[in-house]
């Protein structure tokens, strides 16, 4: 049981934490067809912009409302229908996703209102699916705005009830947390199928910013779940929700159409998956494929073969709280010790954390404990590639924003394999880190043993480490 | 606030931008600022612009007051160079909750500046202003005057709050702020009669050092360069060079004027991106530092080393002729602004595609650069399938644009090279032009391209989605040409005024019915050319290529037959 504590100073520095508006418009980006839309002024956008451009090296759809200080004054009621309608006719979206910001919500805009108000004064919208989410960035975090943007794409577009009789046991729906990238998202995709499942994701990154060369071109999303299939989730047996930050979206679902749900906090690491793969052979009323038995046996394989360099291993990682719970439970059960965890917002989950202390706090304080704890491995976000210089000790790039290595989107976690990568790529790391750092010399053990005869046993640690 | 509007009114009154002379006094009230479009706007806010302009001062920690997104989701996102201090990259950020926003966030930012003092004690805090406090009232320049005299260190306040306007304005309001709080506050160890700085160079990737090197050996000393691999203490003592060179264009055209008005230090426009214009800028460093007393003898040292890299340089690309014989470049940018690059690709024996411009007049320079500044502009939405058929029209071998096209670009399977300012290459001064030779070279000869132009398996022959697009075309065009109403109508729908959205069909229109002489003229009946204006050199094409006023247009004349 970890306590949650939470960094009492003035200034962050070296934020781990990205503003919520912007974990919405992520989610708005699994819709097909959608313009995400921030209202705020056009920096809110377009730092999001360069973010994500960054982090997928994809085109990027995102809008702004472009407020100005005298709109933002008096109200944006007008920015957001000329917004809306100039997306419309230059881009025609299939559907409109709009957040709010820090600036239209200290105003106070009622962005509901101005939706129901453009209905009226443009008939030809009254159905043109737009769905509003409240995102203020002086709140929560990332995860938090993804949650709520998903939470309101069920409540808005969902049809329901459904009559139970009608209600098919193939179709799935999967809410998958902000933490899975469209890699992940493929994999579940392909396993679901594999028990002769139909999954419908909400939101489906894997279907929009996978990197594919699309044979037409849209300043729109480019693929991802259109709106109409997202009508017809309430007609799935089952809708799997992904971390705890699904929980919400999966109750609006159950509450609007009767669907049941299961959550899975975890989808990284040996037990989750097979709980996983259980779960989807009572569903489909199949056995597991032989595939995945394979898949099974090689992770095993893995994790003992792991073992002898995730050991003992003091870890240091920032993530926000899914992400963190997930790799950071697996790596633990790999043997790693966690020194060190800070994250970005609170969740049930933190508490589980195989760790003493979790702190919400920013990058400065995980560089901080990590130098005082002697951690020797650092896993977060780009933005700790300069903590880890200052540290010399490995880092492994783990979630948004991974801008100074390709391939961020394929990072695979979920799954058996996702389990197998994920320790090569940690051990990987740590052996050529040691490789370049700490070769063995002929003073290596001396120095260490005088420490050792003087000091405590402290030393043994540093010569087990090495 | 009132202070602020003061000065946002003073920055766009700015006398030595030749645009803003031109103006009416009516047009000059309403500032240089583009009205944003809402849901079709692009581009950074003036806070973006500000810290983009001041963050390359690399000792100084730069503290931005706002929630968590102003700089959590872009801090440490900028490609500068230091050669000292690696503060610069560190990000503090106030982080207000909802009840900072409530009960005000001074206290934290004045807590803020404490903890960052007592844990890094730099030189000097810049504090940003964002939006959310701006709107409830934080007063961020009392807050910095009273850090200052508590700690007894310059806390500078940088007023440019993001919807106050675009990034070029945060630039100048970033300029206001060195000029205001900064600037003339520390006095030189030492100065010499070779004193010179550097206004709007931001050293991204290091590329200020493609040209120092060449400074160095003459002993002309950058005293301050405002601000890439910048310093607190160099910035603060830059009132006593006796020169100054602006770079990047008008970003910060205010600070070079009012700094020869305060301090009568001349300054001139210039850059390094190119072989000529790096040279002209060498000149005019030595004219301007000979002017204010420095010996004469270092114009000669100027020439010879300019006559030694010239030919260094040239001699450099022109190995590479035999490699681009025949090879065409479609070169669109607004981004590095300089003719100079037009000309080394052209030594290099590159063909321009697109343009048919040959390197002439100063007039015709400008026509050349804002040409490519619109079709800039309208690559942005292009379809791969019309970028695919533009590429085949222009018969370009390769494309050189912003980072904004990027993706489409590589979508069509084009090679491409980013030449504007978020590339990772160094293309500054004579060993700049050389090194992009390289990278179009290592571009254009990369196998890549044959490998995943390879049709799919599943694919037939000339079914390809390249194959099914030229088809397509084609066949539109084909349609088209055997309809002269609709030939006409396709004709008439260019795009002339992108910004606006003014197609050439109502301009034609307009000009016959009000009799229409001037782009003034048809900026007021049509609204063409009220935006960026870079479309006016497109209005006197329309003047030039007949004269059209009075005449019938071609739709009326085959409807009467």
């Amino acid at each position: 049981m970890a306590k949650v504590v939470t960094a009492k100073k003035a200034c962050v520095v070296n934020p781990l934490k990205m503003s919520q508006p912007i974990g919405g418009a992520l989610a708005f980006m699994g819709l097909r067809g959608c313009m995400p839309l921030l209202h705020g002024s056009q920096g809110c956008t377009s730092f999001a912009l360069v973010l994500f451009v960054r982090h997928f090296k994809e085109a990027i759809p995102l809008q702004t409302t472009a407020m100005s200080e005298v709109a933002t004054v008096l109200g944006g009621y007008e920015n957001v229908e000329q917004a809306v309608l100039n997306i419309i006719k230059r881009t025609k979206p299939e559907i409109i996703g709009i957040c709010s910001t820090g600036v239209t919500e200290t105003k106070g805009d009622d962005v509901d209102g101005y939706i129901r108000l453009i209905r009226q004064n443009h008939p030809e919208l009254a159905d043109f699916p737009m769905v509003y989410v409240s995102t203020p960035d002086f709140k929560d975090a990332f995860q938090d705005g993804w949650e709520k943007a998903v939470t309101r794409m069920v409540e808005e577009l969902v049809k329901g009830p459904v009559n139970p009789a009608r209600r098919d046991p193939t179709l799935v729906n999967v809410l998958p947390g902000s933490h899975l990238t469209p890699g992940d998202i493929e994999e579940l995709r392909t396993i679901i199928e594999d028990f002769g499942l139909e999954p419908t994701f909400l939101p489906d990154l894997g279907g929009s910013l996978d990197g594919h060369i699309p044979v037409d071109f849209t300043p729109t999303t480019i693929g991802g779940v259109g709106v109409n299939e997202v009508a017809a989730m309430g007609h799935a047996g089952w809708t799997i929700a992904i971390g705890e930050q699904m929980r919400a979206a999966a109750v609006a679902l159950e509450n609007k159409a009767g669907v049941p749900f299961r959550l899975f906090e975890r989808l990284c690491g040996l037990g989750p998956n097979d709980a996983f793969i259980a779960f989807l052979s009572e569903i489909s009323g199949r056995p597991a494929p032989l595939k995945y038995r394979r898949q099974r046996g090689q992770l095993i394989d893995a994790m003992l073969d792991g073992h002898f360099h995730l050991g003992g291993r003091k870890l240091a990682i920032g993530a926000e709280p899914d992400l963190l719970y997930d790799v950071g439970s697996f790596l633990h059960e790999m043997g790693a010790h966690i020194e060190a965890a800070v994250t970005t917002t609170h969740s049930p989950v933190l508490e589980n954390l195989a760790t003493e202390e979790v702190l919400i706090g920013d990058l400065e304080d995980l560089e901080t404990q990590a130098r005082g704890k002697g951690c020797d491995l650092l896993v977060t976000h780009s933005h700790g590639r300069q903590a880890a210089e200052r540290l010399k000790i490995p880092f492994h790039r783990l979630g948004i924003p991974m801008f100074d290595r390709l391939g961020a989107g394929h990072k695979l976690s979920v799954g058996y394999r996702g389990g197998r990568e994920l320790i090569f790529a940690v051990a990987n790391l740590l052996i050529a880190h040691r490789e370049d750092n700490h070769q063995v010399a002929p003073d290596s053990f001396y120095d260490s043993r005088r420490e050792w005869a003087n000091d405590s046993g402290a030393a043994i640690a540093t010569v087990q480490r090495h | 606030m009132t202070s602020l509007s003061a000065t946002i009114k003073d920055v766009f009154n700015e006398p030595s931008c030749a645009k803003n002379a031109t103006k009416s006094e009516a047009e000059k009230k309403k500032g240089c600022t583009k009205q944003l479009q809402p849901g079709g706007a692009a581009g950074g806010c003036a806070f973006d612009g500000a810290k983009i302009a001041l963050q390359p001062f690399t000792d100084v920690a730069h503290l931005v007051h706002g929630p968590i997104a102003c700089e959590g989701n872009s801090w440490d996102n900028r490609g500068a160079a230091s050669s000292g201090s690696s503060l610069w990259r560190t990000s503090f950020t106030t982080d207000i909750n909802e009840t900072d926003v409530i009960f005000g966030g001074e206290k934290r930012l004045f807590k803020a500046c404490k903890e960052i003092i007592e844990k890094y004690d730099p030189p000097a805090i810049f504090v940003y202003q964002t939006c959310v406090p701006a709107m409830i009232g934080d007063d961020i320049v009392a807050v910095c005057k009273a850090a200052s005299a508590k700690f007894n260190k310059p806390v500078i306040p940088v007023n440019a709050p993001g919807f106050v306007g675009p990034k070029n304005l945060g630039n100048k309001l970033a300029g206001e702020a060195l000029l205001d709080h900064v600037i003339g506050t520390v006095e030189p160890e030492y100065t010499t009669p070779y004193d010179i700085n550097i206004i709007g160079e931001f050293n991204l990737s290091g590329e200020l050092w493609q040209v120092k090197p060449l400074l160095d050996e003459l002993g002309i000393r950058i005293l301050s360069c405002i601000s890439g691999d910048g310093r607190y203490n160099e910035v603060a003592s830059a009132h006593r060079a006796r020169a100054s060179m602006m770079v990047c264009s008008k970003a910060m055209i205010n600070v070079a004027r009012k700094m020869e008005e305060r301090y009568g230090i001349p300054f001139f426009e210039g850059s390094f991106y190119g072989i000529e214009d790096s040279s002209d800028s060498l000149r005019e460093i030595a004219r301007l530092l000979i002017l204010r007393g420095a010996p004469e003898e270092l114009m000669e040292r100027v020439e010879n080393v300019i006559a030694r890299e010239e030919a260094r340089a040239w001699a450099a690309i022109a190995a590479y002729k035999p490699r681009f014989k025949g090879k065409k470049v479609l070169l669109i940018t607004g981004g590095v602004k300089s003719w100079s690059v037009v000309a080394a690709l052209q030594e290099a024996g590159l063909e321009l595609a697109g343009t048919s411009v040959k390197k002439s007049t100063r007039e015709d320079k400008e026509r050349i650069k804002e040409l490519m500044g619109q079709d800039a502009h309208m690559i942005e939405d292009m379809t791969p399938r019309e970028m695919y058929k533009m590429l085949k029209d222009a018969r370009a071998d390769i494309m050189l644009s912003g980072g904004r096209s990027q993706f489409v670009a590589l979508k069509a399977t084009m090679p491409w090279l980013d030449i504007n300012q978020e590339r990772h290459h160094a293309y500054m001064g004579y060993v700049g032009m050389v090194k992009l030779m390289a990278e179009i070279d290592r571009t254009l000869y990369n196998p890549v391209w044959e490998q995943v132009r390879q049709p799919a398996p599943w694919d037939r022959p000339g079914d390809s989605w390249q194959d099914r697009a030229l088809a397509e075309i084609a066949e539109e065009e084909a349609e088209i040409a055997a309809d002269p109403v609709r030939a006409e109508a396709a004709r008439r729908a260019e795009k002339i005024c992108l910004c606006k959205n003014v197609d050439l069909g109502a301009i034609e229109d307009a000009i016959r019915e009000f009799g229409l002489t001037t782009v003034e003229g048809v900026k007021e009946k049509t609204n063409a050319a009220a935006g960026c204006g870079a479309c006016a050199i497109k209005i006197e094409e329309i003047f030039e290529a007949s004269d059209i006023v009075g005449l019938p247009t071609d739709a009326q004349t085959i409807a009467a037959e």
